[in-house]
């Protein structure tokens, strides 16, 4: 059922993300003061923002396992984080790699962005762990339904406590007291965004079909040979 | 700091894109290898079925 309009969804994430970084490359000025280098920017933000609006939809979908008991939405909160986790985990890289470029460090231990980003990316780090360490598969749930709405509400927090904090070296993308970006940035950024979060849904939707899948396959198999290799073997991943 | 020139700043900007889409590529042949095995998992039933037909035409009594 997840598999529905995912080429279509798929076709349209290629179309925006290949025109957001045709605009980049080829429309948008350079940034006065950092030059080139800003053209990182609009891939590290939009994939900051989506990951960590991955990690609320996380903590949305686990509440809703909580109120349902429906193991769709423990599956739904399962790849969402897991999807989020690989972005965030690119967003630290390719934020190194902009912090060497602009700042000549990999990494400033006192920027509050970088390291809260990095504690979101290690509070999640242990959910997978956090899963694969209970075997009963409804505690599992459970278990790890209760972690993802307590961690995707600690998310927006300490978002809003960074950008509240007084020592601020890091770039505030969309601060209003310096005036924002100029129009063209501003565009390009939105539709890199758009981009990003086509290929976060495009991608949740193809592992949620690909999840649904085996566990049509398995149940399949165990109603039709009644073969003991068809149970689910331990996993950090939720069965349907 | 300076802004860097063109030359020094396109290494790093390409190694940025390079970061994002390798991750992608890497998570495309995670999900390829899952799908393959899905694959071999229906061929296994298929073939699994086709055999206890096979055994329920020679000897329908026994099978049953």
């Amino acid at each position: 059922m997840h598999g529905k309009g995912l080429r279509t969804l798929a076709f349209l994430t290629a179309l925006t993300l290949t025109a957001a970084y045709a605009l980049v490359f080829f429309w948008t000025p350079n940034e006065a003061d950092q030059g080139f280098v800003q053209k990182i920017f609009y891939l590290h933000v939009p994939m900051a923002i989506v990951a960590l609006c991955g990690f609320v939809a996380g903590g949305v979908a686990g509440l809703m396992y909580l109120r349902t008991r429906d193991g769709k939405w423990d599956l739904r909160a399962y790849v969402a984080i897991h999807l989020s986790q690989i972005l965030a985990c690119g967003v630290l890289i390719t934020g190194s790699i902009w912090a060497k470029a602009s700042w000549g460090h990999w990494w400033l231990w006192d920027e509050p962005m970088l390291v809260s980003f990095l504690i979101v990316f290690l509070l999640y780090a242990t959910y997978q762990v956090l899963r694969f360490s209970i075997e009963d598969r409804e505690r599992q749930a459970r278990y790890a339904s209760v972690f993802a709405v307590v961690a995707g509400a600690f998310v927006p927090i300490n978002f809003a406590v960074v950008r509240m904090a007084q020592s601020y070296v890091h770039p505030r993308t969309l601060g209003t007291t310096t005036g924002g970006m100029p129009s063209e940035m501003m565009l390009t950024f939105l539709i890199a965004l758009a981009g990003m979060a086509l290929l976060f849904v495009t991608l949740w939707k193809y592992e949620m079909a690909s999840k649904s899948a085996g566990a049509q396959v398995r149940a399949l198999r165990l109603r039709l040979l009644g073969d003991d290799d068809a149970l689910p073997r331990r996993s950090a991943a939720p069965t349907l | 700091m300076p802004a860097l020139p063109l030359d020094e700043a396109g290494k790093y900007v390409a190694a940025a894109y390079l970061v994002f889409l390798a991750l992608l590529l890497v998570y495309v042949a995670i999900m390829s290898g899952r799908l393959g095995r899905l694959e071999r998992d229906l061929t296994d039933l298929n073939r699994e079925l086709e055999e206890r037909d096979r055994q329920r035409e020679r000897d329908p009594e026994r099978v049953a």
